[in-house]
């Protein structure tokens, strides 16, 4: 396997690198999506990901990766094995990050018969897929706005309940899947659907930053990390390791942190005004927020995290004229401004 | 030992793709490949002998056929063996087999995106996943060469491949050799890794890209790779200035958005403040950097073509070819299942292994005094494969007439008809492409995207004014719906025109030859089918305009009856129901 370049090595671009951290943090936020040209560190960000994600405790020997805490909410296979009375012993897995490539078959995706029992002993079996593999992780989607609607389809459906319905070819599953979308992409080769736009959490927008210091910066680390992998990721193993406890200890605090009336009181202010549809931009608003003060080591959600966290949770979820070529972005931080004040 | 040959020797295009071959075979995985564009395809072989000729003996160099299905390229059940044994035996893709070695892409304009998909992904991971129960991600390193055939104004390769791949070469010139041999490239793969580049090349690799309009750091990257090739080919383990100067050539050339301004001028009036910025802060080497960067900047600048592309028109052109979610409805590979029937699964159907073992059953009893020791005994005959459907997807080509008969109120009443259309479009996922005609000739504004946006903007900026070249706007057409169609689409083409052709198709004023050109170019486009709408933007209904909507077997909107509301109504009624 190719060896990732460390997360905190990646040069600017902290929109992008905050809300994938925020996901970390508190993964019901609901997935990031990332807008930009290629070559801007897009699938980097998300490769690095798993060195900043503290091991997750799962039912050892369940496919799915089950919570041992989660009751009621595990998968067919682990519940059966608790009503026959055994007990489910626990151990440490690495958070999965999960590519679908595009062009991913269905079956490759939701799962399918199993052929090796199918073939050898005629059994009907069922094989997870990729959706099983990101339970509790993320599942990453390069060119989400080139991905086949069909797939699209069932991302969405998946997404909505947490939870994966197979009915195929004689097999009739379910299992848990609930999982971090991140998906990117360069809007200018095809615009998304609404529906999905919707189901994300927050949205970034990244660009090829102009600034020659920071551009040489870029060009000197992966000069550095072309010729000496190993050496380059031990010498930011330290940086990646902070953040990695930064996220630990933030998770932790994140069920104390206190949101002011007056918080939720702005936020949905802030929704109003820029006219989003439905509760979802103001849970993604107070979640984002909340996340960031856990990060930030504060005791409170503030308005300063409103305000740090309004682009993100927001400019996605405008009510969209195709062909209003005004970014969301400035209406967003314009009715910031008017809102919460410069 | 300095080899004469890594400077460059002029501006020659084909010694250039020497070069650049010797340094992809320095360094294959970090340059990730090439594009070559040739309409000879036996400068293409040679090209590639001269590659193989450097490349370490045995190293593997396949084509990929076209439509290859998933499991010769990534790899998959051998079925065979599988049937034999009783239990999964996996075989190994062709991604797989090209290990170490360089995988060939013919005719890479018209590779669909499943595949650019599955070549993208994996030079990215080096690796192909498992993809049957039990197997192991399989680690492989291929350098690609994606073939372009097409010609120079036609939908170009996939740009998530041309940004993955250092080079882009024409092959057009005469065949060149260089003095490398096999030895000198193994020599060079072993000085590689201490080759070094300072911080002043750093920044002058990053100013040149600045120069060029570069703006890709990925594409700063591979010329900061070549050139450490290419130091490595020379013998050395410090970067010379010809090695920047080469990368940049080969990587940042082909790239470049604008032509560099002169130096001359910019050491008279310094224009880009982070520039004097930088240098002011970092002293004497950046001073050094700076004459070194004008002349690598200077030796680009000799081999850029007068006509640049500019980033917007590039993605613009590219967007058509890059926004197709998927393009093989004619393989049944993908979609909706409808049923099995029988058939082979090697000619790239997709097995149902359930109806496939239900087949078998029957014959069990009988076949198991056969002498194989699987349980379950499966015959070629007994293989059902799934037939499935894909719902086609639309695309509609708005051809608008802006020439001067067409009244520039006309032209903004028409305008906006099209902006309704773009909008009813945006939520029907149709892919929309816009012709507009006027003066001596037709353009493609925007070939088929979904990026609505993209064609509004395209839209906006459409001039009034000129000649009416209506013979040439209906071959343009002709061209998308033939590309539209090759993708499986279904197509609509509405045409905005009060059908007064007076400019040929050879671009020469005269009105009988235009309406002639214009009436045979109208029976070319009808002959290929598909639904065709004629908007008559004229002040009254004209016996030609409904001629020629009559020869292109399109139905007659005559705008004077409507506005823009009512040709969006006209045309929703034309547009076929989606399922």
């Amino acid at each position: 396997m190719r060896i990732a370049f460390p997360f905190s090595a990646i040069v600017g671009q902290d929109e992008m690198k905050r809300a994938i951290l925020l996901t970390a943090v508190d993964p019901t936020i609901g997935g990031v999506l990332i807008l930009g040209h290629r070559g801007t560190a897009k699938s980097t960000a998300v490769r690095a990901l798993p060195a900043l994600l503290p091991a997750m405790a799962s039912v050892k020997g369940c496919r799915y990766g089950c919570d041992p805490s989660a009751n009621g909410r595990k998968c067919a296979e682990c519940l059966a094995r608790e009503r026959a009375g055994e007990a489910l012993r626990s151990e440490k897995r690495p958070v999965p990050v999960v590519d679908l490539p595009l062009g991913a078959t269905e079956d490759r995706v939701v799962g399918a018969l199993d052929l090796e029992r199918a073939l050898a002993r005629g059994e009907k079996a069922y094989e997870p897929g990729l959706l099983a593999r990101a339970h509790r992780g993320y599942l990453y989607v390069d060119e989400i706005n080139l991905l086949e609607d069909h797939l699209v389809d069932l991302l969405l459906d998946v997404a909505a309940t947490g939870e994966n319905v197979v009915e195929r070819e004689g097999i009739s599953v379910r299992h848990p899947a609930r999982f971090v979308l991140v998906g990117s992409g360069n809007p200018e080769e095809g615009d998304l659907r609404p529906q999905l736009l919707d189901r994300f959490g927050l949205s970034v927008e990244v660009t090829t930053t102009t600034d020659i210091a920071q551009r040489v910066e870029v060009v000197r680390r992966r000069d550095a990390f072309d010729r000496d992998p190993e050496g380059f990721v031990a010498a930011w193993a330290d940086a990646d390791a902070v953040a990695r406890r930064r996220v630990e200890r933030a998770r932790k605090k994140l069920e104390t942190i206190a949101v002011p009336d007056e918080v939720l009181h702005q936020a949905a202010r802030l929704c109003a005004a820029v006219g989003t549809d439905g509760i979802r931009g103001e849970l993604a608003l107070l979640r984002g927020a909340r996340a960031l003060a856990a990060y930030e080591g504060a005791r409170a959600v503030g308005l300063e995290h409103l305000r740090t966290i309004a682009a993100s949770a927001l400019r996605h979820r405008l009510r969209r004229d195709p062909l209003d070529d005004v970014g969301s972005t400035v209406r967003v931080d314009r009715a910031v401004r008017e809102v919460l004040g410069a | 030992m300095p080899t004469p040959a890594l400077t460059l020797a002029g501006p020659d295009a084909s010694q250039r793709a020497a070069l650049a071959a010797a340094l992809l075979a320095v360094d294959p995985p970090a340059l990730g490949g090439a594009v070559l564009r040739a309409l000879r395809p036996d400068r293409v072989t040679s090209w590639l002998d001269a590659l193989r000729a450097l490349l370490p003996p045995q190293s593997p160099m396949n084509r990929v056929p076209t439509g290859i299905p998933d499991d010769r390229l990534l790899g998959g059940l051998d079925l065979a063996m599988t049937l034999a044994t009783g239990r999964p035996v996996a075989e190994r893709g062709l991604l797989v087999r090209s290990d170490g070695g360089v995988l060939v892409l013919p005719s890479a304009e018209r590779v669909e995106s499943r595949l650019v998909g599955r070549l993208v992904a994996a030079l990215d991971a080096r690796h192909v996943p498992a993809r049957i129960a039990g197997g192991t991600d399989a680690p492989t390193t291929f350098a690609l060469v994606a073939i372009d055939e097409g010609e120079p104004d036609e939908t170009p390769v996939s740009s998530a491949l041309v940004d993955r791949l250092a080079f882009t070469l024409d092959l057009s010139g005469s065949d060149a050799t260089l003095p490398f041999a096999r030895s000198d490239v193994a020599t060079a793969r072993a000085l590689l890794p201490g080759v070094t580049a300072s911080e002043a090349q750093l920044l002058a690799f990053v100013q040149v890209a600045e120069a060029l309009g570069v703006a890709s750091l990925r594409a700063v990257t591979f010329a900061v790779r070549a050139a450490r090739a290419a130091a490595a080919l020379d013998g050395r383990t410090v970067l010379q200035e010809e090695d920047i100067a080469l990368a940049a050539t080969l990587v940042l050339g082909p790239r470049a958005t604008r032509h560099p301004a002169p130096p001359d001028e910019s050491d008279a009036a310094p224009p880009p403040s982070e520039e004097t910025e930088a240098a002011e802060s970092d002293g004497p080497t950046l001073e050094d950097s700076r004459g070194m960067e004008d002349r690598v900047i200077a030796a680009v600048a000799a081999m850029l073509p007068v006509r640049l592309e500019s980033a917007a028109e590039r993605t613009r052109r590219r967007s058509g070819a890059a926004g197709r979610a998927g393009s093989d409805r004619a393989g049944g590979q993908r979609g909706r299942q409808v049923g099995t029937r029988r058939g082979d699964p090697r000619a790239g159907g997709r097995l149902d292994l359930l109806e496939t073992l239900r087949a078998a059953a029957p014959w069990q009893r009988l076949r198991a005094s056969s002498s194989s020791r699987a349980r379950v005994q499966v015959r070629a005959d007994d293989f059902r494969l799934r037939h499935l459907v894909e719902p086609a997807g639309t695309t509609a080509i708005f051809v608008v007439d802006a020439s001067g008969s067409a009244a520039v109120q006309r032209l903004g009443e028409a305008k906006g008809a099209v902006e309704l259309l773009l909008a009813d479009a945006y939520s029907r996922r149709d892919e929309v492409g816009l012709v507009a005609f006027r003066g001596t000739g037709a353009d493609v504004l925007l070939p088929p995207t979904r990026a609505i946006a993209a064609a509004k903007r395209a839209l906006a900026a459409l001039p009034g004014g000129g000649g009416t070249p209506l013979a040439h706007a209906i071959d343009k057409a002709r061209e998308l719906v033939q590309q539209a169609r090759r993708g499986g689409n279904d197509t609509v083409v509405v045409f905005l025109t009060d059908a007064r052709a007076n400019i040929a198709r050879d671009g020469s004023p005269g009105r009988p030859q235009a309406e002639a050109d214009a009436m045979a170019s109208a029976r070319a486009l009808r002959a290929l089918g598909g639904t065709t709408l004629f908007i008559d933007t004229a002040p009254r209904p004209s016996t030609q305009a409904q001629g020629v909507a009559a020869a292109l077997g399109a139905r007659y909107v005559a705008l004077p009856r409507s506005d823009a509301r009512g040709i969006h109504a006209a045309v929703r009624s034309a547009l076929p129901e989606r399922a």
